[in-house]
């Protein structure tokens, strides 16, 4: 009896190690092939290498006239810098594959459609995460010339990765409405700014309407991670934005069968 | 093996698929033939669960298409019309991902390339392949899982005779031992590989039979045509009539010589009786040719596409 006492946790998280695995085993193989097209192609390197002279532009031009070793100038674009770079990264995602009839393969193969839409969610933070590690050197040049405190860079970076999750299940979600890419692109773009700018345009309404807004927007929690406050409220916040963009394509694509 | 109930589809207004009902055994090679734009690849999509359908049922193998459309897929292979396969990948690795999606070995990768001819190919971009090879890409991916069940839209479209030959002999073969369904809108085709033919016409089927029977089954009369010479079609028309079991004549076209259409009683062999007529009268004859009921006539006739003959 005792035995079974012992043995039984230890069972049940490998269960749980299991199903997550089997859960996502599909996902990830979807993940590998998206960014394998990503890869292959220009379209990454052109997308990164925009990502880094905007933001290295933006970043430099200010950070001898503050004289201050931290990345806040950096940490404080990102959202609007992702509003236009994500999208035009995930705009391929469904339209491309409704446009050239790919979708009808990847639906007749023995894969849910949420697996699909996670696979492809999934591709997307793995390339954000690759689009933010050339800007890593930024620590680098930071600490050579100062002392930078560590929090806000950790819970900028993990906060920048969440972001790009978010942002990329709101271009998921654009991609699955339209065949055509520049219509995705434009939609998602207009959502993710919206989200960015929600709390800074609606600066007239009554405080506690203005709080509900802040609450919406995405700027305002990464702001906080930015802080190097790793709140669980702003994690819940990024985590809904990315489960509503996937149910809701899930959704739309069923309802287009 | 398959069963389809009173399956209809509605595209907004229009009605893509009417009431449609039938049963495919295992082992049969069924061909779906229908004009264009008469509703076999929506019903194809139907089958491999691509498309819901507006109502009716599916049931493939033990697994009913509303319920469990991932079992259903899992024992399916399907080739899409025209195969749209990604086009950013080399060969090698969209077999592999779609080995690793269904999960098989990968050994799997080199022998289903040796069946397809496909291992010249294997480390080209699958959007600079020709139009066949890129339908080969598309069987690969149907077979890599070695389905019980083969669904191909139109297979042998885009290919060059010496291939689709290659191809009716390789689906001939999976045909003993699994089923297969394919659509198309070649006759020949359905006559060269199939076993069994559906034919559909506005969403519905306008007939459901054994190849060599549809072929038998339609129609009463045969059709004898002849070309004379030295003779003018009325004369030629009132002599034929007095031949016993000739029901009608009409004029047939030829610029020199005197063509007749004969239409008589198919059970009646009156071939001999013609020839001892023209001969006695000193009309020599040049041709005569009776019409064996092709596939084309049963489906032209059930479909209505062409002209009344």
């Amino acid at each position: 009896m005792s035995n079974n006492n012992e043995t039984m946790p230890a069972n049940i998280n490998k269960k749980f190690i299991h199903v997550i695995k089997s859960v996502f085993q599909k996902a990830f193989i979807i993940m590998k092939k998206e960014l394998m097209s990503y890869y292959s192609t220009p379209i990454a390197y052109i997308v990164i290498t925009v990502f880094l002279v905007v933001t290295g532009w933006f970043f430099f031009s200010t950070f001898f006239i503050f004289n201050q070793a931290e990345l806040r100038e950096f940490f404080k674009l990102l959202p609007i810098i992702f509003s236009f770079i994500i999208p035009a990264v995930t705009m391929r995602l469904f339209a491309e594959e409704k446009h050239t009839g790919s979708f009808e393969i990847i639906m007749t193969l023995p894969v849910s459609l949420t697996d699909v839409v996670v696979g492809k969610l999934f591709a997307g933070i793995v390339f954000t995460a690759s689009m933010l590690a050339p800007t890593l050197i930024y620590i680098v040049s930071i600490a050579i010339v100062g002392s930078p405190d560590a929090g806000p860079m950790v819970g900028g970076y993990f906060g920048a990765v969440l972001l790009g999750g978010a942002f990329s299940s709101i271009g998921i979600l654009a991609s699955s409405i339209t065949k055509n890419q520049i219509i995705a692109f434009i939609i998602g773009m207009i959502f993710c700014l919206i989200l960015t700018l929600i709390d800074k345009f609606l600066f007239f309404l009554p405080a506690s309407l203005l709080n509900f807004a802040e609450y919406l927007s995405a700027d305002y929690h990464f702001k906080n991670f930015a802080k190097g406050i790793i709140d669980l409220r702003d994690l819940i916040y990024f985590v809904s934005v990315m489960a509503i963009g996937v149910l809701g394509t899930v959704q739309i694509l069923e309802e287009r069968r | 093996m398959i069963s389809v109930t009173d399956l209809s589809k509605n595209y907004g207004e229009v009605r893509a698929v009417n009431n449609i009902s039938f049963t495919i055994k295992t082992g049969e090679i069924t061909g779906l033939l229908g004009p264009n734009g008469a509703g076999k690849s929506t019903t194809l999509r139907m089958l491999t669960c691509y498309l819901k359908p507006t109502s009716g049922r599916i049931c493939v193998g033990d697994y009913y298409a509303d319920e469990d459309p991932d079992g259903v897929r899992s024992i399916i292979g399907y080739l899409p019309e025209s195969a749209p396969i990604y086009g950013d990948m080399i060969v090698y690795d969209y077999l592999d991902y779609i080995r690793s999606i269904r999960g098989i070995e990968k050994s799997r990768i080199k022998e289903i390339a040796d069946i397809c001819g496909l291992n010249e190919m294997m480390h080209k971009n699958v959007s600079d392949l020709s139009k066949g090879y890129k339908q080969r890409v598309g069987l690969a991916h149907a077979m890599i899982s070695d389905p019980d069940i083969l669904i191909l839209d139109e297979p042998t479209s885009g290919l060059d005779p010496n291939q689709i030959i290659e191809i009716r002999k390789l689906i001939k073969e999976i045909g003993k031992e699994k089923t297969v369904i394919l659509s198309t809108h070649i006759l020949s085709e359905v006559e060269a590989t199939c076993d069994r033919v559906i034919i559909i016409d506005k969403g519905e089927i306008v007939a459901d039979n054994r190849t060599a029977e549809l072929k038998a089954s339609q129609g009463t009369a045969s059709k004898i045509s002849i070309k004379a010479a030295n003779v003018d079609f009325d004369s030629l028309s009132s002599a034929l009539r007095n031949i016993k079991g000739v029901k009608d004549v009409a004029r047939g076209d030829d610029k020199e010589l005197t063509s007749a259409v004969i239409l008589a009683a198919a059970d009646e062999e009156i071939r001999p009786e013609i020839f001892k007529m023209l001969s006695d009268k000193g009309w020599p004859l040049y041709e005569m040719v009776k019409e064996t009921r092709s596939l084309e006539n049963v489906f032209r006739e059930l479909t209505k596409g062409g002209n009344d003959e």
